[in-house]
């Protein structure tokens, strides 16, 4: 490949602005390691004692792991309600069928704190406010739309003549869905479950309206923290899910290459 | 007959979630209507009082700026990312895809909190320029307007990028290819041939981008230090200070407007459902 201005300019431009994506996210390991009690590079040496708070902590603890069991819940709850969703617009595939779908990935279009003001008003009518069961089922729609979207992203690979086969052999609707079709998109449905989880798990605003003292999960810890006082604690954790995310992100591009 | 039976069927895999969303969340959200119009008195009120208020109007504006700005820096920057991704093949574009997915996987609190670290006023930032002497007192990068464009642009970005780079791969070399043999230099085949077909990636990217900006909370309300209130944070402040329900839901009415005008406008110029529906 030869060099020109043209293509040193896209390149070198490329990894600046990658470089400006991930820099800042990278910050956040430093300050976790400081041996200050406030946000602040490491003075004298590196320390762990914001470490040693967050696991001697039982309110950051406790919404940790509020956190994780309430997104495990939304992502089978929404894979479920998801998949089932559009396995049969899949196959009805009619006018109808694409409006159904329109519907469901509204949540994306709403802004956060319109959809948070309706269900609050609607939760309080319903008791729901300050439960773990709402807070379940407003994660549970906001993660809809990327379950549905990535299942049917699945789906829309897949031969409809295999299906028909199936039919035709004398399976029913439930046996070609249950022996045919879902094991044909199990990628789509684990990608959006994914999705579902992490809707959950990073979610501020509707936690922020729905609930009070009961319930109390990672983001309105941290958020709660930015707001108080910011305490590098806050950039331990954010450590402990800025290396996750790196993590994450590494398995998926090398699961890609093998691929 | 069996037909009609399967389309039955059908349609109960999907009632469930269908059913759901609309009892708990299209209804809920419609609600809001009602509430705008009944609370505290019925009729126009709120929206009266929202017409005449100039704070409401310099939110409005406030918002519509940040996130136009907000969608042009995406883009141009995300162009660039693209291009580079689908157009220069080496060993480390797989590394290049990585690091535009990473964001999204780490939370959009987060990323503000870095932005906080960051821009504060003994902030990474200032410490380093002042460390350095090119400062003496330390520069105002947050709280204000700069530092939520910033963050806004960080968050925003890999939804710029994503749309773009699905549509640069569908795109052949051999124009441009042609555009080269033809004698056309470097940039004139960039510009003439190859960005009028990245057009409906850099539109679905702007529509993805603008939309989701315009009901932003959480990075301004962070980084904008209560004294850049967009439209979001002025709906929660006018509910949670003044206990305005009435008005608070006729400000969501018209933010929810103001979506869905934005939307139909775009639909002019993007194709929706390859947009929104089917994106991966």
């Amino acid at each position: 490949m030869k060099t020109s201005p043209f293509r040193i300019f896209f390149n070198t431009g490329a990894w600046a602005v990658l470089a400006f994506l991930l820099l800042p996210l990278l910050v956040v390991i430093p300050i976790s390691l400081t041996d200050t009690s406030y946000i602040g590079l490491p003075k004298e040496h590196l320390s762990l004692q914001h470490y040693e708070n967050y696991f001697s902590s039982a309110e950051w603890l406790g919404a940790t792991w509020t956190s994780i069991w309430i997104g495990v819940a939304v992502a089978i709850a929404a894979t479920v309600l998801g998949t089932a969703f559009s396995i049969g617009c899949w196959l009805i595939s009619s006018r109808a069928s694409t409006i159904a779908r329109w519907v469901l990935i509204v949540p994306i279009l709403v802004p956060p704190v319109v959809q948070s003001l309706g269900f609050y008003r609607f939760w309080v009518k319903l008791d729901l406010i300050d439960t773990y069961f709402g807070v379940i089922l407003a994660h549970t729609l906001l993660a809809l739309p990327y379950v549905s979207i990535s299942v049917f992203t699945a789906l829309a690979n897949l031969d409809r003549r295999i299906t028909q086969a199936a039919r035709s052999l004398g399976a029913s609707v439930w046996q070609t869905v249950i022996s045919v079709i879902i094991p044909a998109i199990r990628p789509g449905m684990l990608t959006g479950g994914i999705f579902a989880f992490i809707v959950s798990f990073d979610e501020i605003v509707g936690v922020l309206f729905l609930t009070v003292r009961t319930v109390n999960t990672l983001p309105k810890q941290i958020w709660e923290g930015i707001q108080e006082s910011i305490d590098p604690t806050i950039a331990a954790v954010a450590t402990f899910l800025v290396v996750l995310s790196l993590i994450a992100t590494a398995a998926v591009s090398l699961r890609k290459k093998t691929a | 007959m069996p037909r009609l039976n399967d389309q039955i069927r059908y349609w109960m895999l999907v009632l469930p979630a269908l059913a759901i969303m609309v009892i708990f969340y299209i209804l809920p959200v419609l609600g809001i209507w009602e509430i705008s119009f009944t609370e505290p008195a019925t009729g126009f009120g709120n929206y009266v009082k929202m017409t005449e208020s100039n704070a409401v109007k310099t939110s409005f504006i406030l918002t519509f700026r940040v996130a136009a700005i907000t969608t042009v820096g995406c883009l141009l920057l995300g162009y660039i990312v693209a291009y580079a991704i689908s157009n220069f093949v080496s060993r480390l574009t797989p590394l290049m895809m990585a690091l535009v997915l990473l964001p999204f996987w780490v939370s959009v609190l987060i990323r503000s909190f870095s932005w906080i670290i960051l821009l504060g006023r003994s902030g990474l930032v200032n410490d380093t320029l002042r460390d350095i002497g090119l400062v003496t007192s330390p520069l105002r990068l947050m709280h204000n307007e700069l530092g939520v464009l910033i963050a806004m642009i960080h968050v925003m970005l890999p939804f710029a990028v994503l749309p773009m780079l699905a549509n640069m791969r569908g795109i052949s070399r051999s124009y441009t290819d042609a555009a080269r043999g033809l004698g056309a230099s470097e940039w004139t085949a960039f510009r003439s041939v190859y960005f009028p077909q990245t057009l409906p990636g850099v539109f679905s990217g702007a529509l993805l981008v603008f939309v989701l900006s315009l009901g932003f909370f959480v990075t301004p309300a962070l980084l904008g230090g209560g004294r850049v209130l967009m439209i979001s944070e002025y709906i929660t402040y006018q509910i949670q200070e003044f206990l305005a329900w009435g008005l608070g839901s006729a400000l969501s009415v018209a933010l929810l407007v103001a979506t869905a005008l934005v939307l139909l406008i775009a639909a002019r110029f993007v194709n929706l459902k390859s947009a929104l529906l089917e994106r991966n």
